[in-house]
């Protein structure tokens, strides 16, 4: 096997190990939801250089809209998701068509805004519940015949799930859509002078970042049985910006790697530390930005030259 | 090396867990506001309260140590939920009480009916939690949104004010409460004009304000409590509203009057479940209270330590912490404490017991710190809170 | 009763009223904002802690020094917008020559750090800060009683941005100011020291914010996230009047202010959201903003 790819064996390994090494499923699997979330913002930040910040409003959205259908319509499962994953498709591709027109800042003040918008929107709407969000959303069972409701059988459908992003994230930017995007993100003026509709590129990249947050949003709800506004709220979105960043964003290992220390930080240190974790977030993030800026997989790889190079 | 390192940790990981699912302990897990708008109300002072409680038990009962966890559910019901959940799973919890938020509360008592583990709610107004939200593992302490209802807009209402006009917390405690005074205003002939949702922590009431002063209502109808009260009442003031409409403070506590001054909030009627100053009993607690947080106890202060003891001495009584025993065993004890007086816990999970309306003294009429509330009526629990379960509550069958 | 679409007229000029106010500190806020932006082409993301520093330097300044309202407006500000300059020296500076999305994030990074800190410190509810003694009171308009205090805030706010735009767009300083954003390396070899301007004009953008914060502490409550979520509107605002426009950022945070008033009153539900819809609108039609040049 090539030297390569032992870093993806020794972590499926693991990964599929987890549940019977003693730790705690529904942990585990809140942060596969928030690698998956990572993973996919990072096909615009990474791969595209597009800074969202708002990306909140998609996992959110769809974790609402899934947990309603199966609450309150009795949906199942799968369809749940689905349901949740095409609102938050379509989100992107409204917010999305709006905010590509504009470059670098103005693409970020942007979908800032209209994240608030929507923000504000599941604040009012009476589905989403207001501050009280959605309760006890069941996990129900997979096609009628598997029963999420164990936390072993669900965590290895949310594994299964995060996988199957993950490939789906790496053919993408090894297809010739993929290339695509690279050229633009190196220097757009000559893309557009080759006769790329450059702005169609990027919604499209757009779009399929947003659907694919929405799914890691579909199975949080499912996961944690519970939705609130702090889903698609600005801390959220700014939190995946930094799991981006500090895991290194343009490599397919980071953003998981960099959800991982910030869920975990924020799991374990709340208890000690109570409030002042924002603060030790914070001072990581600016770490991150004036000093390391290749995040924690890209040294790795600059270092050892072990994983796969994303470029 | 990366193998046998993980297996190291897993090892490590398993001791670790085994070690807080030990049997030779009984947990009680807080988790309450211990930072926002209800910090004050119950927060870090009622750890203090529950402290008390345990330490007058003896520090253990069957034999086996009583832990405290506590923790901060910030106002969010997911963060109040996971918490729960994550004590229940890996620490072997027996017992969570606190609350505080109603929206928070509810989730919570979800997580405890599934996991099985009696939930004190403390703090939180919301009747549904004995409503259509109630469960068999549910125990709403100290107050709820019926009692203040009845005993708050009751009063007022019979006093003249008719017509009200409500600024109401947008989340599940304030539309409760907006509900039940609504229920009594209409009921004793009054009329409601409007009502306007103000955000959980909104700070600057001006716009609202100003809408119920268009309304032209007589009674500007508070249905929101700690800080948002106080924001409102002085917005209120500022804004010469109290001068034309009377202000409904459906929710107080004591620690709101401390931080407005008598010179804000005299006159306003309220209705408390339990008051510092009502005799030797209430103010022996308060004493040794006092002696630790330089305050003067909440009622929601002074029902976590009612409601640890009963749930300690529960425990003794069927000798053992198996939560469906434990359960029964509180909702067939009489409870006459420093706290309730012909208190009982109801087949829906409500603690019924008497209640008080008050009335905020004048500058003048107090004669020394913390005394801020003289007794106008002392309402028996039947008459706040209705004699049958609440209908909405269904409970599964065993 | 007059009515204007079926809403008392009372109830309108009471809402446009408040409206005013609040539109008052979008523009204070959003001019600080422009004025960064135009200079450094930083999105200062931070704008909304300096503004929340700005209100608890007064606080803390009356609680643990009795520093009164009136010294806290000049002393706020400085103290804040010294931390400004620090901030920009040490850190800020060093992005310049890399992508602005940078300076962006890092701006974020230290509003994180700022707000977590001040809630460590102060729990997430609300201080109490009194207003002072000379302005309280309302004056009786009929339709309202309008708190002296809030009229102040107008007077103030319009006040200094009028003076802060007079110059930028009147003196030789603000001429100078106006170069360096087009042409930086040219003004320098003037002999202007241009990285100095750059940092005194960080400071001083700063130090507007928390200006806007002293005189916001007696209206919110003093609060550690009382910018966070008023610094999102205030984007917006600024996009909608034009990214480097002074003039387009009070102009458009007053109109903005009076719009939300409105909003209030005819439908409620929607005061939150207008400015974000009103500034979808504006991208869509007129990208660059309402008084903006590109």
């Amino acid at each position: 096997m090539r030297l390569r790819q032992w870093p993806y064996v020794v972590l499926g390994v693991l990964a599929l190990a987890a549940p019977f090494l003693g730790l705690y499923p529904v942990f585990l699997m809140k942060l596969l939801c928030f690698a998956m979330l990572a993973s996919a913002y990072n096909l615009l930040l990474g791969y595209t250089k597009m800074l969202s910040f708002g990306h909140a409003a998609y996992f959110g959205s769809s974790a609402y809209v899934t947990g309603w259908l199966v609450t309150v319509h009795g949906w199942n499962t799968l369809e749940g998701i689905v349901g949740g994953v095409v609102v938050a498709t379509l989100l992107g591709l409204l917010i999305g068509a709006v905010a590509v027109r504009r470059q670098g800042i103005y693409f970020a003040m942007i979908t800032l805004a209209l994240a608030q918008l929507v923000y504000f929107l599941c604040l009012q709407a009476q589905f989403t519940g207001g501050e009280n969000g959605l309760q006890a959303i069941p996990r129900g069972t997979l096609l009628g015949v598997i029963d999420l409701g164990r936390d072993r059988t669900m965590y290895y459908f949310v594994l299964a799930a995060f996988v199957g992003v993950f490939a789906l994230i790496r053919r993408i930017v090894h297809s010739p859509f993929g290339q695509v995007l690279k050229a633009i993100r190196a220097n757009e003026a000559r893309a557009v002078s080759l006769g790329y509709e450059v702005d169609r590129y990027k919604l499209a990249a757009f779009v399929l970042s947003a659907s694919m947050s929405g799914l890691a949003g579909s199975l949080k709800a499912l996961v944690l049985g519970f939705v609130t506004l702090s889903d698609v709220s600005q801390v959220t979105s700014g939190e995946v910006i930094l799991m981006t960043l500090l895991g290194g964003s343009g490599t397919f290992l980071g953003p998981a790697v960099g959800a991982v220390v910030v869920v975990s930080l924020q799991e374990y240190l709340s208890d000690l530390v109570g409030a002042w974790v924002s603060v030790i977030i914070g001072a990581i993030f600016v770490i991150c930005v004036m000093i390391f800026r290749r995040g924690i997989v890209g040294e790795i790889q600059r270092r050892f030259e072990i994983f796969t190079r994303a470029v | 090396m990366l193998k046998s390192a993980t297996a190291l940790c897993a090892l490590c990981l398993s001791a670790l867990s085994a070690a807080y699912a030990a049997g030779d302990q009984v947990v009680i897990g807080d988790i309450d506001d211990m930072s926002g708008v209800y910090a004050d109300v119950g927060g870090v002072n009622a750890v203090e309260s529950i402290n008390m409680a345990i330490a007058d038990f003896g520090g253990t009962v069957l034999g086996k140590k009583i832990v405290l966890l506590s923790a901060d559910h910030q106002n969010k019901p997911d963060i109040g939920a996971s918490k729960f959940r994550e004590w229940a799973d890996q620490s072997g919890v027996n017992m969570v009480l606190g609350g505080s938020n109603t929206g928070v509360s509810i989730a919570m008592s979800k997580v405890a009916a599934a996991k099985k583990v009696p939930f004190i709610a403390i703090g939180a107004g919301g009747s549904s939690l004995t409503g259509a939200d109630c469960t068999p593992y549910t125990i709403h302490y100290v107050y709820d949104t019926t009692a203040l209802g009845n005993g708050t807009a009751g009063a007022i209402v019979k006093e003249g004010g008719k017509t009200w006009f409500f600024v109401t917390a947008d989340y599940a405690f304030g539309t409760q409460l907006q509900d039940a005074a609504s229920k009594v205003v209409l009921a004793n002939g009054g009329k409601v004009l409007g009502a306007v949702r103000a955000p959980l922590g909104t700070t600057d009431y001006s716009s609202f304000l100003l809408q119920a002063q268009a309304s032209g209502a007589q009674v500007l109808g508070l249905a929101n409590a700690g800080t948002d009260f106080e924001n409102s009442l002085k917005a209120a003031d500022e804004f010469g509203i109290t001068k034309t409409m009377k202000p409904a403070a459906l929710l107080v506590f004591i620690t709101d009057i401390h931080a407005l001054t008598l010179q804000t909030a005299q006159g306003l009627y309220l209705t408390t479940g339990w008051y510092w100053d009502l005799n030797d009993e209430t103010r022996a607690f308060a004493k040794r209270f006092f002696a630790k947080t330089s305050k003067e106890p909440t009622m929601d202060q002074a029902g976590y330590y009612s409601s640890t003891t009963q749930y300690l001495k529960a425990v003794k009584a069927v000798n053992s912490t198996d939560p469906d025993l434990v359960m029964a065993e509180l909702k067939k004890t009489k409870i006459n404490d420093m706290f309730a007086k012909n208190g009982y816990v109801r087949a829906d999970g409500l603690m019924v017991h008497t209640m008080y309306v008050m009335k905020v003294k004048t500058p003048a009429e107090s004669k020394y710190p913390w005394d801020y509330y003289k007794l106008v009526r002392t309402v028996p629990g039947e008459e706040a809170d209705g004699t049958q379960p609440d209908p909405a509550c269904v409970m599964p069958k065993k | 009763m007059t009515t204007v679409f079926g809403v008392p007229l009372p109830a309108i000029l009471g809402q446009l009223m408040l409206g005013l106010v609040n539109g008052s500190f979008y523009a204070l806020l959003s001019l600080g904002l422009a004025v960064i932006f135009g200079l450094l082409g930083v999105v200062n993301f931070a704008h909304g802690a300096f503004y929340m520093l700005g209100a608890f330097a007064a606080y803390i300044g009356l609680q643990a020094f009795g520093v009164n309202y009136w010294w806290a407006l000049l002393l706020a500000p400085l103290a804040v917008g010294l931390l400004g300059i620090i901030i920009e020296r040490l850190f800020l500076r060093h992005l310049y020559s890399i992508d602005p999305l940078y300076g962006l994030l890092l701006t974020f990074g230290m509003a994180w750090i700022a707000e977590g800190i001040m809630r460590g410190i102060y729990g997430a509810s609300g201080k109490s800060y009194p207003v002072p003694h000379a302005l309280q009171g309302g004056f009786n308009l009929g339709f309202m009683v309008l708190p002296i205090y809030r009229a102040w805030v107008v007077l103030a706010s319009v006040t200094v941005c009028g003076v802060t735009w007079a110059l930028i767009e009147r003196t030789r300083l603000g001429a100078m100011l106006r170069a360096a954003t087009e042409n930086a390396r040219l003004v320098q070899s003037f002999g202007i020291n241009v990285p100095v301007l750059v940092t005194m004009t960080y400071g001083a953008g700063v130090a507007l914010a928390a200006l806007a914060g002293v005189l916001a502490a007696p209206v919110v409550q003093v609060s550690p996230l009382m910018g966070s979520s008023l610094v999102i509107v205030v984007f917006a605002v600024v996009v909608i009047g034009g990214m480097g426009s002074i003039l387009g950022s009070i102009v458009s945070g007053l109109v903005l202010g009076l719009v939300e008033g409105l909003t209030k009153v005819v439908y409620p539900e929607a005061s939150n959201i207008v400015v974000f819809v009103i500034m979808a609108l504006v991208l869509i039609w007129r990208p660059s903003g309402l008084f903006g040049r590109e």
